[in-house]
């Protein structure tokens, strides 16, 4: 019963799709479905890091170390424009986003 | 041996679980716990494969800012999260059905795939015997991949300036302290001497001059 990249790939795999079906059930909230980014990312990590132990490749956890840069980068400025669009809106009710429609 | 199973079994199944509970709890406070549950989880999972510094910076960088910055800005905001959740039941059935064919196919590529045995003799960069995993990472993070390092670092600074300038706003009612007004203001412009007549007093009409 050993746990070979098999497995850790799955793990992968069944986050991953559990953040796409997060961004496809809460299509309203966008706290979720940014969450559900972050799900997704973290599978990304779990797949490099995986990836790079069982090969024997540093340069894996160098790329999942980036990865997790971007993911805060990312949650940081989403969740400004959230911030930003409940201030003027007084909702963050995604499909009232259509200030730009002509 | 049994051991490392045991404890990749636990951490798994904690890890998905709480995934799921993130995506259909009803309360979002709730999911941004659940999702410190999955992140803490999915960080036993790297100390198991032997990435302890990851597994730390997913502490670290997750469950200590993200999810923080999550919760922050989910108690700031007054929404109605019930009106929010208006459509879960619609979806469910159609999300359901692609995120089964979704995970079937990426279990199929798992299950079927095998690695190629030339591809020992293109590693990169060969992950030394006897140092630590946080030795290892910084010794090729430092050296070779220090221009990644540093636009990683550019990302950050950017966000962070996006941030601030996106969330940042002035005011208009409130009175700051401007020192440069303060040092100008002579005795003329702050003063006026009136007179004032018997039984009368001054006038609300003179007020608005007199104050400026």
């Amino acid at each position: 019963m050993t746990i070979g990249l098999g497995h850790y790939l799955s793990v992968g795999a069944i986050l991953f799709t559990l953040g796409i079906l997060g961004i496809f059930l809460n299509r309203k909230n966008i706290i979720v479905i940014l969450m559900s980014i972050e799900l997704i990312l973290l599978s990304v990590n779990i797949n490099l890091v995986a990836f790079s132990t069982f090969l024997g490749d540093i340069v894996g956890q160098v790329f999942a170390l980036l990865v997790l840069t971007v993911a805060a980068a990312e949650a940081a400025i989403g969740l400004a424009v959230l911030v930003v669009y409940f201030r003027n809106r007084g909702s963050i009710a995604v499909e009232d986003v259509n200030l730009m429609k002509g | 041996m049994i051991l490392p199973a045991l404890f990749f079994y636990l951490f798994a199944g904690i890890c998905v679980a709480s995934a799921v509970m993130v995506i259909v709890s009803r309360n979002p406070v709730h999911s941004v716990l659940y999702l410190i549950l999955a992140f803490v989880n999915a960080s036993g999972l790297f100390i198991l494969m032997g990435a302890e510094f990851l597994g730390m910076m997913l502490i670290v960088v997750y469950v200590g800012a993200v999810a923080v910055l999550f919760l922050f800005v989910i108690m700031m905001l007054d929404v109605d999260f019930v009106e929010l959740r208006e459509g879960f039941m619609q979806y469910l059935p159609i999300g359901l059905v692609i995120g089964g064919i979704f995970v079937f196919e990426l279990l199929l590529v798992v299950g079927g795939w095998a690695i190629n045995p030339s591809v020992t003799k293109n590693i990169t960069a060969a992950i030394p015997a006897n140092i630590s995993n946080t030795e290892a990472l910084g010794l090729v993070l430092y050296t070779k991949y220090i221009h990644y390092f540093q636009l990683a670092g550019m990302v950050l600074l950017v966000a962070m300036i996006g941030a601030i300038v996106l969330t940042l706003r002035h005011k208009v009612n409130v009175k700051r302290q401007d020192i440069n007004v303060q040092n100008a203001r002579t005795p003329e412009l702050a003063m006026s001497v009136r007179k004032v007549a018997a039984g009368q007093g001054l006038q609300d009409a003179d007020a608005a001059e007199w104050v400026k």
